[in-house]
């Protein structure tokens, strides 16, 4: 009786986890990404004595503002999450997790603190001590990114600690923790990633407008600017994706094999694009002969581990959801990789932007695309490290809590970030409209004298 | 064995640092719930808002630090903490949301009905948060969390003695919030709020004296060990907080300005009196800060991150304060 019961609590667990962190890696993204989109705006204006970019660099703090605070409250809640829905992880693993969380702290502080300097800045800072106040945010986001991403990569491949023979931790050695083995890939994947998304997604809206007929200098420059961002991110994102796709091949077998369909151990083995796995047949996939070989080994003989080596309680959940995950990120990956190099080209012939209209709405989706390949990502870090926790050390089934109540939590949690993306979504389209409304003359001279001089 | 004691106090800076900075913001939501109507309540909010705005972000991360250092260096009690405390833990995380999303929007949206929604979401999720805190400090006070986790999951909690910590969490941050309201007032030279300000930190501080008696009357019969340290181990830091709290009263009548620190100080008092008297256990009577602790590798990269914090974080903390007491922070109209 009480097997299924645990089993149902361990789904609305997991459930809870993924909707929760999948929400809140959005925010994370953007504000890693948004940061340093907005000081090379700032940083462009000053240079250039450009008032566009200014402002842009200054409309955009707004929403970095806002969107920092959003992702503090998501974030916070995780950390009450990995106390209350995985507490015996935290049992027998919360020392060495602790260990990049504690440093994440630190970032996560800076951040906050510099945020607010930039923020409540931009009128009586003189133009270069404000500028500089931007940089430690940037650095803050690549450090904190570094820190979070260190603790999920060691969950992939735990290293740099001594058990006993009971499996209870004696010693912790924290700098093979945090660069553990698969933290150099996952790391700058993950960072690639935020700049990504928070390219695109600006670089989206600017495009929307553009579309609409908004073809003034604002609307131009807030194109460039993220757009080139992720432009050069983009095939670096590639040479990394494809270092980390290669070394999970040997690392972890059992989550590459799920992803690409390697039924059978052996050499010559077929990569799948699409297709839905029923027993053991693929069906309605695309098949090509010896190229996933090709691609782990660079050889049609490359031999690659498949799920017949992994013991059946040991292999991923929902091989068919990892599959089309792997690939939707990649395909998604592939056409923006197409859309970057069609804005590379045009920017190198006639240092303008492509004026086809099709441009212009590949990009608009750019920003929606680049969520739905990060979103796709993380689900096949995740999926496919199940049925562990901690790889080969801890399993997720031994580590949720026993309490009850997990359904009535997830309800809420559900109902209240749904609220809650709303509210922000409506808040950044309220700022837009009044940035609009308002136009340039009436918010001021960015660095002149406050409008009013009673400090509000 | 030394390094525990360390991180141990470690951690009750850090609980002190929460309780004080992040009760201040708290009780400040409280006031704004209290302040009346639109129009009636116009000043006060005003001014709540003006005074919280620039730092609030910061006061955040000591609930992450408080979570992550008990986490990391008592792994043991945070799971049996977490495992038993679903329920309270899980609503003081939903204050969190609300409060964050409430400030957050409030200062976008425009139009008095978004306004006023919003800041009563703000302000009612500030209750939320130090009520059911208070209740897991009740729970683990008054021994409702077994060292190996997995205590029930509601009598822990929903009982009086842990309900009345809840309580006098909530009168606590209101107290040290309109004590610091006053103070702010009394700087701007606002003699209208800092006498509105006044009358609230007074009748906030006799709320929480009568609850902090109450509290200990109910600890002697539901937590007789623990109420024997605090009128033994602990009595003198008790003491010294009814006393602080006591000046920082006489002050507030005054027009002082002693009255922010000695405040503070009665807070802390409390806070390390609640220490002492556990001490040396971390679960009272079941379970020890010696045997809660993680391996000593991991405390001492505790301590050396710590001290990292401290390098990198103080700095960039009084370049905060010292820009915005030179007045060169101020909110962009944009």
């Amino acid at each position: 009786m009480s097997l299924p019961l645990a089993a149902s609590e361990l789904l609305l667990a997991r459930q809870q986890m993924a909707f929760t962190l999948g929400f809140h890696i959005i925010l994370a993204s953007l504000g890693v990404g948004l940061p340093a989109i907005t000081l090379i705006a700032n940083w462009w204006g000053l240079r250039k004595n450009d008032d566009a970019a200014i402002t842009l660099a200054r409309r955009w703090s707004h929403a970095m503002a806002l969107l920092f605070a959003v992702g503090a409250v998501t974030g916070t809640v995780l950390s009450f999450e990995m106390g209350v829905l995985w507490p015996r992880l935290m049992a027998r693993f919360g020392e060495v997790l602790g260990v990049p969380f504690a440093v994440e702290g630190i970032f996560f502080f800076t951040e906050a603190i510099f945020v607010g300097l930039y923020i409540y800045g931009w009128k009586r800072l003189s133009p270069r001590a404000h500028l500089l106040t931007g940089i430690p945010i940037v650095i803050a986001g690549l450090g904190g990114t570094l820190s979070v991403v260190a603790a999920n990569s060691w969950m992939n491949q735990p290293g740099g600690i001594t058990m006993d023979s009971a499996g209870k931790v004696t010693d912790v050695r924290p700098l093979e923790v945090i660069f553990n083995g698969a933290a150099g890939y996952e790391v700058p994947h993950m960072l690639l990633a935020a700049y990504l998304v928070a390219g695109f997604l600006v670089a989206s809206i600017y495009a929307v407008g553009w579309l609409k007929g908004r073809r003034d200098r604002i609307h131009k420059l807030g194109f460039l600017i993220p757009f080139t961002v992720a432009t050069i991110a983009m095939p670096l994102q590639f040479l990394v994706g494809d270092t980390a796709a290669r070394a999970i091949a040997v690392d972890q077998p059992a989550k590459f094999a799920s992803m690409e369909y390697i039924l059978d151990t052996g050499p010559n083995q077929t990569e799948w694009l699409g297709g839905v796995l029923v027993g053991s047949q693929v069906k309605f996939g695309i098949g090509i002969p010896d190229l996933d070989s090709i691609l782990v080994g660079f050889s049609p003989s490359t031999v690659v581990t498949g799920l017949d080596q992994i013991p059946e309680d040991e292999r991923p959940p929902a091989p068919t959801l990892l599959h089309l995950a792997f690939d939707a990120m990649v395909g998604i990956a592939s056409a923006l990789l197409l859309l970057v190099g069609w804005f590379a080209f045009s920017w190198w012939r006639r240092r303008e932007p492509p004026e086809s209209v099709w441009f212009w709405r590949a990009s608009a989706l750019s920003g929606i695309g680049c969520i739905v390949a990060l979103e796709s990502g993380w689900i096949v870090t995740e999926v496919g490290r199940q049925p562990w926790v901690v790889h080969g050390l801890l399993r997720t089934e031994d580590a949720v809590t026993g309490a009850s109540g997990i359904a009535v939590s997830l309800a809420a949690v559900v109902v209240l970030y749904t609220v809650l993306g709303i509210g922000t979504i409506l808040a950044l389209r309220a700022m837009s409209r009044r940035w609009r409304t308002e136009g340039l003359t009436e918010q001021g001279v960015p660095y002149g004298p406050p409008a009013d001089e009673e400090a509000t | 064995m030394s390094e525990v004691v360390g991180i141990a106090v470690l951690l009750w800076v850090v609980v002190t640092l929460y309780a004080v900075l992040a009760g201040a913001d708290f009780g400040a939501g409280m006031w704004d719930l209290l302040a009346g109507g639109a129009e009636r309540g116009a000043r006060p909010r005003a001014f709540i808002d003006r005074v919280l705005t620039p730092v609030w972000e910061a006061n955040h991360v000591w609930l992450i630090f408080m979570l992550v250092v008990t986490w990391t260096a008592f792994p043991q009690a945070f799971a049996a903490i977490t495992s038993t405390l679903f329920v309270p833990l899980s609503l003081a995380a939903l204050g969190v949301v609300l409060r964050g999303a409430g400030f957050a929007f409030r200062h976008i949206v425009r139009g008095t009905p978004g306004q006023r929604a919003m800041g009563a979401t703000f302000a009612g999720a500030s209750v939320l948060t130090p009520f059911f805190m208070g209740t897991v400090v009740g729970a683990i006070a008054t021994g409702g969390v077994p060292p190996e986790g997995g205590g029930d999951q509601v009598t822990s909690w929903l009982n009086l003695p842990s309900v009345a910590i809840g309580a006098l969490m909530v009168a606590t941050c209101a107290y040290i919030a309109a004590v610091f309201l006053v103070s702010e007032a009394r700087k701007a030279g606002d003699p209208e709020m800092q006498g509105y300000f006044r009358a609230r930190a007074l009748a906030a501080a006799a709320l929480a004296g009568g609850l902090a008696a109450l509290d200990l009357v109910l600890m002697s019969s539901a937590s007789p060990q623990l109420y024997a340290d605090l009128t033994g181990q602990a009595l003198p830091l008790v003491i010294i907080s009814a006393a602080l709290g006591l000046g920082a009263i006489i002050q507030v009548l005054r027009g002082g300005g002693w009255a922010r620190t000695l405040a503070v100080g009665a807070v802390t008092a409390v806070i390390w009196g609640w220490g002492v008297a556990q001490a040396p256990d971390i679960l009272p009577g079941t379970l020890t800060f010696d045997q809660a602790a993680a391996s000593s590798s991991t405390l001492i990269t505790l301590f050396v991150v710590f001290g990292a914090a401290v390098l990198l974080v103080a700095p960039s903390l009084a370049l905060l304060f010292s820009l915005q007491q030179r007045e060169l922070l101020g909110e962009d109209d944009h």
